[in-house]
């Protein structure tokens, strides 16, 4: 065993020897290493946030025909860095009549619960922060704290246009936490586990469950992109309605707090779509280098969160009753069908050999997906005749 | 680490204090200087007309609560989704016939008219 092929047992081991020779409890010295590593990994994500400022103000520049940050550095690289010295030098004004704790309090949640998902991510084969048996509920939790940290900003702002928009952004991501749940459901019938690394795990051989599940894929897109409250979803900041929606009344460090927390969301998202869906750190050479395996995994959820950006800037904002009816008419009925689709066949296919269960799988969501589309196409089918009728 | 509810424990302790740490940068760097028109409230340049915990619309009510009939129908899920490969066809099958209860449910709020936003 060397530093290539187990780089955080050997670091820890080094480290573990350093401090039982100052005469440190091993236990202690456990406890010690594991809150230094959890320093390093978090400074690590938000480092990694800050240049995601600058990636999804390049992506966006160059979605609308602009060139973007290019002043400081090559190619504007160190922009977020100005940004962020503006914006902690920035007064910091808290309206009267606002509920001071809950208000300085939510933007910390807004952003700690981004952070409490870095817990299990798995990085690559060997490098993750904890294998959590229960990871995709651990998930669906931290995602809670999200909402709640959003209904507490715009109920303690004292505004109007915060209130309205938390309310309706609580309705949308309480609204898609539904599909998101019944999608996170198909990888744990697929891998028999709710571990993440042991989904990632189960995707060995190049049997990504997005070959398997492709639809499950797209609902989970779809459902996640809802719960960030990006565009399309976006209807908690509605420009023209109530400007900035439920962080309005927010300034300096603390609006930073929110935007960096969207930020981070998104691309942890797109981490999960890889995850999940995608294979995870699986790559060739990725099972004996952990360190490449992170890379792949870096790359592929830098892949979903492009993807995610792609949606926000090209999707307009969708109405609340299109939003809502579009969640609880069409993506929930679809979600559970598809659950059962998957449940039933994977349970009868799952003796078969690998050449018939994936191709199996992958028929019973193109039989699903058809089936779909032939539903709403008689629906407006009739609509058209209800109307022509009149 | 042997239990892993202690190292999320510290994730979350931790996970908290790093963003307190630019809003204490903040808190003694910035300069404060309030004043009563800074600190009202921001409506586009319009004065504020009565309390502003105003009461609104019912309906995101009805949303919530279909909400909280499924997201507790879908915790009893994942044990069932989890346990599928080792049951027999019979516990799959049960499963199944759950989904269609809570689909049945979800057609009745539908049936009356309670998703249409009026």
């Amino acid at each position: 065993m060397n530093f290539w092929t187990d780089p955080i047992h050997v670091i820890y081991q080094g480290l573990m020897q350093t401090f039982t020779g100052w005469g440190m409890a091993a236990e202690v010295a456990g406890i010690l290493i594991n809150l230094l590593g959890i320093v390093l990994m978090i400074t690590a994500i938000m480092v990694l946030d800050i240049f995601l400022v600058w990636i999804e103000r390049k992506v966006v520049a160059r979605f609308q025909d602009r060139l973007g940050p290019n002043r400081v550095g090559p190619w504007g690289i160190f922009q977020p860095f100005p940004d962020i010295i503006k914006l902690v030098l920035k007064e910091d004004i808290t309206p009267a009549g606002a509920d001071k704790w809950v208000f300085n309090l939510a933007p910390i949640l807004s952003l700690a619960s981004v952070i409490f998902l870095w817990a299990v991510v798995p990085l690559a084969s060997r490098i993750y922060g904890v294998d959590l048996n229960v990871a995709l509920l651990y998930l669906v939790a931290s995602g809670s704290i999200g909402t709640l940290s959003i209904i507490m900003a715009g109920w303690s702002s004292n505004n109007k246009y915060a209130l309205v928009g938390a309310y309706r952004m609580v309705a949308n991501m309480v609204s898609y936490e539904i599909p998101l749940a019944a999608s996170l459901l198909i990888p744990t019938i697929l891998s028999g586990s709710m571990s993440l690394t042991n989904i990632v795990n189960q995707q060995a051989h190049g049997v990504w469950f997005f070959f398997v599940s492709p639809l499950g894929a797209l609902l989970f897109l779809v459902a996640a992109i809802a719960e960030l409250g990006r565009s399309p979803f976006d209807l908690n900041e509605g420009e023209s309605e109530i400007v900035a929606g439920f962080h309005i009344e927010y300034t300096g460090m603390k609006f930073g707090l929110f935007y960096a927390g969207e930020l981070l969301h998104a691309f942890t998202f797109g981490g999960f779509v890889a995850a999940l869906f995608f294979g995870g750190w699986h790559g060739p050479w990725a099972e004996e280098y952990p360190l490449l395996g992170a890379f792949y995994f870096v790359a592929k959820a830098m892949l979903g969160y492009w993807i995610i950006m792609w949606i926000k800037y090209t999707v307009p904002r969708i109405r609340i009753d299109h939003m809502l009816a579009f969640n609880w008419k069409f993506l929930t009925p679809l979600a559970f069908a598809l659950l059962i689709v998957t449940a039933l066949t994977h349970r009868f296919l799952m003796d078969f050999p690998t050449w018939v269960y994936v191709p199996g799988m992958f028929l019973s969501n193109v039989l699903v997906a058809w089936a779909t589309l032939e539903i709403l196409r008689g629906n407006a089918r009739r609509e058209r005749l209800a109307a022509e009728a009149h | 680490m042997e239990n892993p509810w202690i190292y999320i424990g510290l994730f979350v302790l931790i996970g908290v204090i790093i963003p307190i740490v630019p809003l204490a940068a903040s808190a003694i760097l910035a300069p404060h200087k309030p004043n009563p028109i800074k600190q009202s409230t921001y409506e586009c340049g319009m004065e504020t007309v009565g309390d502003n915990w105003v009461q609104f619309k019912s309906q995101y009510y009805i949303f919530a609560l279909a909400f909280l009939i499924f997201d507790v129908e879908t915790v009893f899920l994942f044990p069932w989704a989890l346990a599928l490969n080792v049951t027999p066809l019979f516990v799959a099958a049960e499963g199944v016939i759950f989904i269609l209860i809570l689909l049945a449910g979800l057609y009745f709020v539908w049936q009356k008219r309670m998703l249409e936003w009026v």
